[in-house]
């Protein structure tokens, strides 16, 4: 298997606060892994390091290395901006710009990297939104704001801006926390569809979507990495008891 | 639950005073309308189109005024929103934390400082530093277009503009920093997270999403430059002509009203004088109703919240 994120030795803080103690992990290619855990035990920041949002809040802190394609992230030659247009997120609640149209939301990603041409965007627009199945429920009023859309229909608009500028790495932050569990379903459907192209790694409260759509499973407490494996391990047969009491929900 | 006869009359009080408000606004607009009458039916609407100002045979026509006081405030604005929305910006996103709260402060202190003295600092330091320096360079340099024509005064339109600019910056800067720290950070990350700049970000994540909310706090400032009265009237030059240069003197309504009251001896010119505060008085209660809708209009749509 293809390791396309190597975290090594990651440390990452709020002022005195240590969110993430020493976590190591290899993220293979084209797969989904999932990121599970309590409340507070640092999964958000966990993937916000992968894209390095999390230096944009102010105070935070972090050490370690972040591999992705063999090159450290975080080495001083590297560009955020760059490694953010390779590692898309998708966010916990739904966030169009409210005055972007929705064919504006899709595009947004590729003006910023100058695409411009009226017919290409269009080809790209179409492509995206047909990619996040939203494309047959948007495509007569793609000039209507992106607010005016349902809060299912405005996180796969936020799917699709993220496709849109064609990264490697999808980073999905609780997507369904926001949502009814019909627009659940439909995210995690597709979630399921965008491994063949993508690498996945999403977090969740939802011990029975990370058992629905990830091929492996890592397990968070208290800022510490319990417990990495094959999903379906790690539910069967976990190793840990921590884990296990977690997965059988004798806490979090 | 039974009230007490202090209940009932505390609450009859506070109803009567929360009243006196409404009720001081409408006799303050049917006083006016009252006094101004004779005048209002002397010129009827010619008294806007007119330019006459003649006291001595009593013909009064206030569209001078009524064109030196939009001319100044769209000269005020067109300097003071770049201005301020370069401070609000840098004050809201860009300025290290520490920073942050004193030159707010400093900036919203601007607003304490009392107009004539805004009037003296322009009669002795900005009138002659524009009469030598910046009148002459404009003149040489952008002297083909009709604005920057004339002899240089210090005093006139130009000078009047800059000083009420200067006014407004703290009410435009201080609203549209609370505007743009109103918008939600999600909006931010969004930007980000699709690899933008730190200026991309801002356009897209924070100007986008407040644009309604920054043209509120404008009119906030522009409803301040079209009422400000002793700074313009110290540095405006009080000549009622309508001039294209920015050069030349010109004169406002409130101007008008402070430097003539006391002289208005016959009831014609004292009601051609109301008139004109009327006019003001429905520009400014417009413009303030207008910002402050759309205040509401964004502060209602942070405050929903957006998802499910």
């Amino acid at each position: 298997m293809n390791e396309q994120v190597n975290v090594i030795d990651l440390n990452a803080y709020f002022g005195h606060i240590h969110v993430l103690k020493g976590i190591n992990i290899a993220i293979e290619q084209k797969q989904v892994t999932a990121i599970i855990g309590p409340s507070g035990c640092g999964k958000s920041t966990f993937i916000r390091c992968i894209n390095r949002l999390h230096e944009v809040v102010p105070s935070a802190r972090l050490s370690g290395e972040v591999f992705l394609d063999g090159k450290n992230i975080y080495a001083p030659d590297v560009d955020p901006i760059e490694i953010r247009h390779r590692v898309g997120m998708v966010f916990q609640r739904p966030n169009p710009f409210p005055v972007l149209s929705i064919y504006d939301n899709v595009a947004a990603g590729l003006k910023l990297n100058g695409v411009r041409k009226r017919g290409q965007l269009d080809g790209i627009v179409e492509e995206s939104l047909k990619m996040a199945a939203l494309w047959d429920e948007v495509k007569d009023k793609l000039g209507a704001s992106g607010v005016s859309l349902s809060g299912g229909q405005q996180q796969r608009l936020c799917i699709a801006r993220a496709l849109a500028v064609k990264p490697e790495i999808i980073l999905f932050d609780e997507p369904c926390s926001a949502l009814d569990p019909i627009s659940t379903g439909k995210i995690e459907e597709l979630i399921f569809r965008l491994k063949q192209d993508y690498t996945i790694i999403i977090v969740t409260h939802n011990m029975q979507q990370a058992a629905r759509v990830s091929d492996r499973a890592a397990f968070f407490l208290l800022g510490e990495l319990i417990e990495f494996d094959r999903t379906e391990m790690m539910f069967e047969a976990p190793a840990d008891k921590r884990t296990e009491d977690y997965i059988t929900g004798r806490f979090g | 639950m039974k009230l007490t006869l202090a209940d009932r009359g505390f609450r009859r009080a506070a109803t009567v005073l929360a009243l006196s408000v409404v009720a001081l606004t409408f006799l303050l607009a049917c006083s006016m309308v009252v006094n101004a009458m004779p005048s209002i039916q002397k010129f009827g609407w010619r008294f806007l189109s007119t330019s006459t100002w003649d006291p001595v045979k009593e013909v009064f026509g206030a569209l001078p005024f009524i064109y030196g006081t939009i001319v100044s405030s769209i000269l005020a604005l067109a300097i003071a929103v770049p201005v301020s929305l370069g401070i609000a910006i840098y004050l809201a996103e860009l300025a290290p934390f520490w920073i942050r709260q004193p030159l707010s402060f400093l900036i919203e202190l601007l607003a304490a400082i009392p107009s004539v003295v805004y009037g003296l600092w322009g009669i002795f330091v900005l009138a002659p530093f524009l009469r030598y320096a910046i009148q002459p360079f404009l003149s040489r340099h952008l002297g083909f277009l009709p604005l920057f024509q004339g002899a240089f005064y210090g005093v006139g339109m130009l000078t009047a503009g800059i000083i009420l600019s200067i006014m407004i910056i703290p009410t435009i800067s201080s609203v549209s920093r609370e505007v743009f720290l109103a918008v939600p950070f999600a909006q931010r990350e969004a930007a980000l997270g699709l690899g933008a700049t730190p200026w991309e970000t801002i356009r897209l994540g924070v100007l986008g999403s407040a644009r309604s909310g920054v043209l509120g706090a404008i009119m906030l400032g522009l409803g301040r430059a079209l009422g400000e009265t002793m700074a313009v009237t110290m540095v405006i030059g009080n000549r009622p002509q309508i001039a294209a240069s920015l050069f030349a003197p010109a004169y406002t309504m409130a101007s008008v009203i402070a430097n003539e009251f006391t002289e208005a001896t016959s009831d014609l010119y004292l009601s051609a004088l109301i008139e004109i505060g009327l006019i003001l008085f429905f520009v400014t209660l417009i413009l303030n109703i207008a910002a402050q809708a759309l205040i509401w209009k964004v502060s209602g749509k942070a405050g929903r919240g957006r998802g499910a």
